[in-house]
């Protein structure tokens, strides 16, 4: 099963991504009652240096889709000029109809793939959700073409952190103020645990209202930046050397 | 200058189990659909079943984004198929498609374990066990993934299929009736699940006979 591919260096004059450079760290999305919520920090690493801390993450495509990433920033970037040319043709077709989460989900399964199979990957971990038509959608592709859908997904530290928290308390039912609160339980976690995680995130809501499976209202609204609050006093912190004695 | 190894693997192993059995009019293919990477489990519910023809089935279980580009492969050809000869393909037929396309990826493989079963022209049932660079064989039945190698000695204990090198040929289709194979499947399948750790969470079977195709599903140890 072990592949050992030896690859150019990762500074020399090639046009292939071995190594990502400023990076974002997890991306979190649930399903809620009345649709999807994506969160996502707004820190872009520079290896272990905390570079940037105003990065949008999160980003809404065409009508019906959201887009959060994490990984290389300027391969997210990448990303969403694909996108755009691929909404801007959509919406030329003038036809009435548009590209819904499942197809930009799809789209970007085969991007991804494709620059896979010719080893120069997007270095992304991409979630997508959105909503049409009442049909809620949340997927998630990473830069090898791995992808899936599910009620709940996360990238990066997020697998190991939130999705546990996640598997234990969504329910179908979540309330906006629910799935909020669920969110923002599992960042904080992120805040404590993930290194490069930053606290300032931002949260983005796409919903559906319905009365007997009639929409009247559908939108999306990305949250201004804001942080959770933490919780540092703990009295182990204080002293930290009181329970080693020794003389430095 | 010391030899840079790479730090990228273009490939990745999401586990699961897959098992085809054949019958005498019927066929059973089954698959866990739990998709898994390193320790961790990314979702409960992916299926890992692709219905390519009328009369086949492709269970496929190995690196997930492969198995789903060789899917959809083999999807659009029988699309072309079908337009050129106003008909489905066999299975047979697809059989040797599947070969053809894995090979034809020799030097970069499509990470694919694949087990493809189906109704041959004659409503008899038939399964093609694949590795990963196309070489196959028509067999009774089979199994192919994370948890093969505990399956496997299980179905040919159970199965007692006839040795393949025997003159005349010996038909290697189960006599046991429908629901004894499905049985037998599950059995085999909850017992994967105590010892694999990327088979379980939820067993997808689908059955294909001369009434069609039949879906049911059987929930897994979740752990």
């Amino acid at each position: 099963m072990g592949y050992k591919f030896v690859i150019l260096r990762p500074y020399c004059a090639s046009p292939l991504t071995m190594v990502p450079y400023v990076t974002g760290t997890s991306v979190i999305g649930i399903k809620y009652k009345d649709g999807i919520l994506i969160a996502a920090d707004m820190g872009g690493s520079y290896g272990s240096t905390l570079r940037y801390k105003s990065i949008e993450r999160l980003k809404a495509i065409g009508k019906h889709s959201l887009l959060g990433a994490s990984g290389e920033i300027s391969d997210f970037q990448e990303l969403l000029r694909y996108l755009d040319e691929l909404i801007l043709y959509d919406n030329m077709w003038d036809d009435g109809n548009s590209l819904g989460p499942k197809e930009v989900h799809s789209y970007l399964t085969r991007v991804m793939y494709n620059r896979r199979n010719k080893f120069n990957p997007l270095w992304n971990s991409v979630v997508l959700g959105g909503v049409k038509n009442g049909q809620k959608y949340l997927g998630m592709v990473n830069m090898i073409g791995v992808h899936y859908q599910d009620n709940h997904v996360a990238t990066g530290f997020g697998n190991h952190l939130a999705v546990p928290i996640l598997r234990d308390e969504w329910r179908e039912d979540l309330s906006f103020e629910e799935g909020i609160k669920l969110l923002e339980k599992c960042m904080r976690v992120l805040i404590y645990r993930d290194r490069s995680a930053v606290n300032k995130l931002q949260v983005v809501e796409e919903w559906v209202v319905q009365s007997i499976a009639k929409i009247t209202e559908e939108g999306v609204s990305i949250s201004p930046p804001y942080s959770l609050k933490t919780f540092w006093e703990f009295s182990a912190f204080k002293n930290p050397t009181a329970g080693a004695a020794g003389s430095w | 200058m010391t030899k840079q190894q790479a730090n990228w693997s273009p490939y990745d192993f999401n586990g699961g189990t897959c098992v085809a059995v054949a019958g005498a009019d019927y066929c059973v293919i089954a698959a866990d659909t739990r998709m898994s990477t390193g320790y961790n489990i990314l979702t409960r519910d992916y299926s890992k079943i692709c219905k390519l023809a009328d009369k086949s089935l492709l269970a496929s279980s190995g690196f997930q984004a492969d198995v789903r580009a060789l899917q959809k492969n083999l999807e659009a050809r029988h699309q072309i198929y079908q337009h050129q000869h106003n008909k489905q393909m066999s299975c047979p037929a697809m059989a040797q498609l599947l070969s053809n396309t894995l090979y034809y990826k020799r030097f970069f493989p499509y990470y694919a374990f694949n087990v493809l079963g189906g109704l041959d022209n004659e409503g008899k049932g038939c399964v093609f066990t694949y590795d990963a660079v196309g070489s196959y064989e028509k067999v009774g039945y089979s199994s192919q993934g994370s948890g093969s190698k505990l399956i496997m000695p299980f179905l040919d204990n159970q199965l007692k299929s006839p040795s393949p090198l025997l003159l005349p040929a010996q038909d290697a289709v189960t006599p046991l009736s429908e629901l004894e194979a499905i049985d037998l499947v599950k059995t085999a399948f909850a017992s994967a699940t105590e010892r694999d750790i990327y088979t379980g969470d939820k067993l997808e079977i689908v059955v294909l006979n001369r009434e069609g195709i039949r879906r049911e599903y059987m929930e897994l140890r979740k752990d």
